[in-house]
């Protein structure tokens, strides 16, 4: 299990590679905003993925408190971290652009703002986590922490389609070049790859700290008869 | 016993316990009207400044208050492991979630009566009768967003170290849509509304309000688990 999912890892970084080879050298710059656009090879892929990763840490959460087992915790602290970091790639993705684009590093716009919300919110999640030292109530808590936390998920895609915002709603393949879907659907599969892979990792490294944290009585109690 | 007589029971006894410490209850009051002073002087808002930021400040300082009014609400449960006692009973935990969140939230509204005339004095805002009833219903849908999580969340942040850090750190993000909404909806009533939207905010601000209420209530018995 573990080789599948650093041969999934490897997948993704070497995927990753090539879409954005693809993205800067190969496809063609867009016609109003020019090279600046190229950013949405790894904008756009960041925040699908990043939506993914709050889903996969709701569903993990879910699962956590219908079945009570300790593997579900370990997976939900790998996704949301993952989804912190993505989160927060997001944010500043998208105020490199929007310095170069509206000429402001940010603006209180409706995505914008949710966006930053979401990222808040889940790593409010995971400072609960720090705070709490008994290992049921960590992860109890957070599984609800995070099952709220996912409100503002929906609002977050949604909002560019409810209000009115400067940030353009969704793209199809209708409306985009067939030479500028194929870097993003390449990357988009590259960072889910490398995040499935990095979720796998962290349960596993939570899993393990797990171990450790239990009460040593057998050592005690050999220690006993063998003194 | 019914499920609802238990909620009324349990809200009833969070609403005693804060009138017998009625002192602790107005000091909460006291830090909002604090709160609307520093904003006051931070931004020198006088003038057309004041009444664009009014509403902002309003909802700020009822969100600042009611981490403290939410942590008092458990600080009396915690203490001599009360909440324990109070499992032993036979009340369903969905009871004891509501009782005690309809109990939050009336002293959150009760912030209303203090803090609104402040901030029409405050910040010179010129208020008639349908502003007040519409200012008044906000207040009310404010107040329930901000009750429901808190109410949760700090069940939660008053059994572990750190409290006063991450039960602010939980909730003031989650509740931005509360603020959001409900600083359009008080602004759009006191400025005007020429584009028609304040039907939209209110709607957007009860509509959280019924997701957190039941979502809320579903989770909280989870969190009451050892």
């Amino acid at each position: 299990m573990r080789n599948v999912a650093t041969g999934i890892g490897l997948l993704g970084i070497l995927l990753l590679l090539v879409g954005s080879y693809v993205g800067l050298f190969v496809a063609p710059p867009e016609r109003h905003m020019g090279d600046v656009q190229r950013i949405m090879y790894v904008h756009v892929p960041t925040a699908w993925i990043g939506l993914l990763c709050s889903t996969f840490a709701m569903i993990f959460a879910v699962a956590y408190l219908w079945t009570g087992r300790n593997r579900w915790d370990d997976r939900l602290v790998g996704a949301l971290e993952i989804s912190v970091i993505l989160g927060g790639l997001l944010l500043v993705q998208g105020m490199l652009w929007g310095r170069v684009t509206w000429g402001i590093w940010w603006t209180w716009d409706v995505r914008l703002t949710t966006s930053l919300i979401m990222f808040l919110l889940f790593a409010g999640v995971l400072a609960l986590r720090s705070f709490v030292e008994e290992p049921l109530r960590r992860a109890t808590w957070s599984s609800v922490a995070t099952i709220i936390a996912y409100v503002d998920v929906p609002l977050v895609y949604f909002c560019v389609r409810w209000f009115r915002s400067l940030h353009q709603v969704q793209s199809s393949p209708e409306t985009v070049h067939s030479s500028m879907i194929i870097p993003l659907r390449i990357n988009a599969f590259a960072m889910l790859f490398i995040a499935i892979w990095l979720i796998a990792w962290r349960a596993r490294i939570e899993s393990k700290s797990r171990g450790a944290e239990r009460p040593p009585e057998r050592i005690e109690i050999q220690g006993a008869q063998n003194g | 016993m019914s499920t609802f007589q238990q909620t009324l029971f349990v809200a009833r006894k969070d609403l005693l316990l804060g009138w017998r410490a009625r002192t602790r209850t107005l000091a909460v009051a006291l830090f909002g009207m604090v709160t609307l002073v520093l904003f006051s002087f931070a931004v020198a808002a006088d003038g057309e400044v004041g009444v664009s930021a009014a509403a902002g400040f309003l909802i700020v300082a009822l969100l600042l208050s009611s981490i403290l009014s939410l942590e008092e609400s458990f600080r009396l449960e915690t203490e001599d492991r009360a909440l324990e006692g109070l499992l032993l009973l036979p009340v369903d935990p969905v009871a004891i979630f509501y009782g005690k969140a309809i109990a939050n939230f009336v002293l959150l509204v009760l912030l209303g009566p203090v803090l609104l005339p402040l901030t029409a004095i405050f910040f010179s805002l010129e208020l008639d009768g349908a502003n007040l009833l519409g200012m008044a219903l906000l207040w009310l849908l404010a107040a329930a967003g901000i009750a429901a999580p808190g109410t949760l969340y700090a069940s939660m942040t008053s059994r572990v170290t750190g409290r006063d850090v991450v039960l602010p750190l939980l909730l003031f993000p989650l509740t931005l849509p509360i603020l959001m909404a409900g600083v359009r909806s008080f602004d759009l009533i006191l400025r005007g509304d020429a584009m028609s939207q304040l039907k939209g905010w209110t709607l957007l601000l009860a509509a959280f309000d019924l997701v957190y209420w039941v979502l809320c209530g579903a989770l909280f018995s989870r969190t009451l688990e050892e």
